[in-house]
């Protein structure tokens, strides 16, 4: 456990060699710190504008955040309606695959026009972008319970509640958790593309203004903060997708003969 | 106490409507251990379904404890191939699952938690299983599932175990134990079986009586009653006349087949 091996440090050692070959590039290639900034200027940048990175990752972060619980208490609920019936998955399936075809970017004026430049369209953005997979993955969780165990349980008198609570919730755990990892970088998504058409703060927000002012490190410093609290939050799910239902990873590795 | 009095079941399929079962007659004393055999998608797995009140007949009449089926019947274990545990229950939790289903145990659950415990661990000892109660159902092989699938069968005692090729993906070896075992669980607890396979010694060994049926639409063709002494050793399994009834069976089986 307390050993490191050359597999846990692969990662760091990638992620340096992408920054190693990207500072050279800037190097040999002569480029432009307007086009492309080396790594160097970038964290530069990001020392330099450490508040106000700070400060609007903070407001993304909300953001998002709130966008995704809304997803989530929305998507689960709606997940346990469409997979407890197959009527209301039927007529609401193609709804649903339309409705989750649209480019959200498209909805993010429309939803200016309505609430105003501000938190509202980023968090509504983030909602509505990552609620689709949740509903998927809850209703197809609930949908593919074995028949042989569902017989079992019905000819001893189980109603259609008590299959769901005994074997059909618990059994969506995997498929919820599974969801939520993308779903939280989707609703991350989201709120930033909402952030860049129209806010007063985030990190969008602040990328949009630092490329209209010719900063390009501060641009890419923000890309950077980005990419770090997106890795944040999928770690947090990655974690408590692991605490949570741990049996559905182990179940396929250590099955006895 | 079971009775199927000439029994029709079709449903609509694909092309037309499919017949599984067509004037089907069965009867199951208590206490009797029956034997259903047949070639596949002969519609064994129909008798099963029938019988619990899982569906209903197209024509005839299913009788239970002298009462006509006309939903589950909620006196019956059900075993199938598939040992179906659910892997984020402990196996002690797994058996207690049809407790918190089946009244009135379920209302009595929480209150005689201790009592209902005791029961599952006696159940799981009868099966070789007391040591692995806190296991969970992956990290056991899969004879040890397919044990504990019979013990969540039979945790709220059952008048009638419904058993549907419950050993048919096990291993040969494992296979002669659990007959073992559900010979014994039968003897101990006096329950009414109805075992449907398509493994001839396996029904041989264990059943009172068995049922030959016809490929589809399936029927009964012949009843044969096992009359070996018990209890039956293993050993029977290679005696001359065991052997001989597996052969008649085999050979009506065949016979059917052409048919």
């Amino acid at each position: 456990m307390s050993k490191i091996t050359a597999e846990d440090l692969t990662p760091i050692a990638f992620t340096l060699a992408v920054f190693v070959v990207w500072e050279l590039a800037c190097i040999v290639f002569r480029i432009d710190s307007f086009i492309l900034p080396a790594p160097t200027a970038v964290f530069s940048a990001m020392g330099q504008y450490w508040w106000p990175l700070l400060r609007n990752s903070f407001v993304t972060l909300w953001t998002t955040v709130v966008g995704f619980i809304l997803a989530v208490v929305f998507g689960i609920a709606l997940g346990l309606v469409v997979g407890w019936s197959r009527a209301i998955y039927r007529g609401l399936y193609p709804v649903m695959i339309g409705f989750n075809s649209i480019p959200k970017v498209a909805v993010v004026p429309i939803l200016i026009m309505w609430f105003g430049i501000g938190e509202i369209p980023a968090i509504l953005t983030a909602f509505l972008i990552s609620f689709f997979p949740i509903v998927v993955n809850v209703a197809t969780g609930l949908a593919t319970t074995e028949p042989e165990l569902e017989d079992v349980l019905r000819a001893l008198g189980a109603s259609k509640l008590d299959i769901m609570r005994k074997v059909g919730i618990p059994r969506t755990g995997p498929y919820l958790f599974g969801a939520l990892k993308v779903a939280i970088t989707l609703a991350f998504v989201g709120a930033v593309v909402s952030e860049t058409i129209g806010a007063n703060a985030g990190l969008g927000h602040l990328m949009v203004q630092a490329g209209s002012n010719f900063q390009m490190p501060l641009v890419f410093a923000g890309l950077m903060a980005l990419a770090i609290e997106g890795i944040l939050m999928y770690a947090v799910f990655a974690f408590l997708e692991k605490r949570m239902v741990s049996w559905a990873f182990r179940s396929s590795s250590s099955a006895a003969g | 106490m079971i009775r199927l009095l000439d029994v029709t079941l079709s449903y609509p399929g694909r092309s037309g409507p499919v017949t599984a079962l067509s004037h089907t007659s069965l009867t199951v004393e208590k206490g009797e251990f029956a034997a259903v055999v047949g070639p596949s998608g002969c519609g064994k797995s129909t008798l099963m379904k029938l019988v619990t009140g899982l569906i209903r007949p197209t024509k005839g009449k299913v009788e239970v404890e002298g009462q006509d089926v006309e939903g589950p019947v909620k006196i019956a274990g059900m075993a199938f191939q598939a040992a179906n545990l659910l892997p984020w229950r402990s196996v002690l939790d797994n058996v207690i699952l049809p407790l918190e289903i089946v009244s009135p145990h379920r209302a009595r659950l929480r209150r005689d938690k201790a009592a209902y415990r005791d029961r599952a661990m006696d159940l799981l000892g009868v099966v070789g299983l007391k040591d692995f109660a806190d296991r969970y159902p992956w990290e056991m092989s899969g004879g040890m599932q397919q044990r504990a699938s019979l013990c969540r069968a039979l945790i709220h005692e059952p008048a009638l175990l419904m058993l549907d090729e419950p050993f048919a993906a096990l291993d040969a070896f494992t296979r002669e134990e659990l007959l073992v075992v559900l010979r014994d669980l039968w003897q101990r607890l006096g329950f009414t079986v109805i075992l449907v396979t398509h493994d001839l010694r396996e029904a041989g060994f264990l059943a009172d009586t068995i049922h030959v049926m016809s490929a589809r639409p399936g029927r009964i063709v012949e009843t044969r009653t096992v009359d070996f002494p018990r209890p039956r050793p293993l050993d029977v399994l290679y005696a001359p006349a065991f052997t001989d009834l597996v052969h008649s069976l085999r050979n009506k089986i065949a016979e059917v087949r052409q048919a």
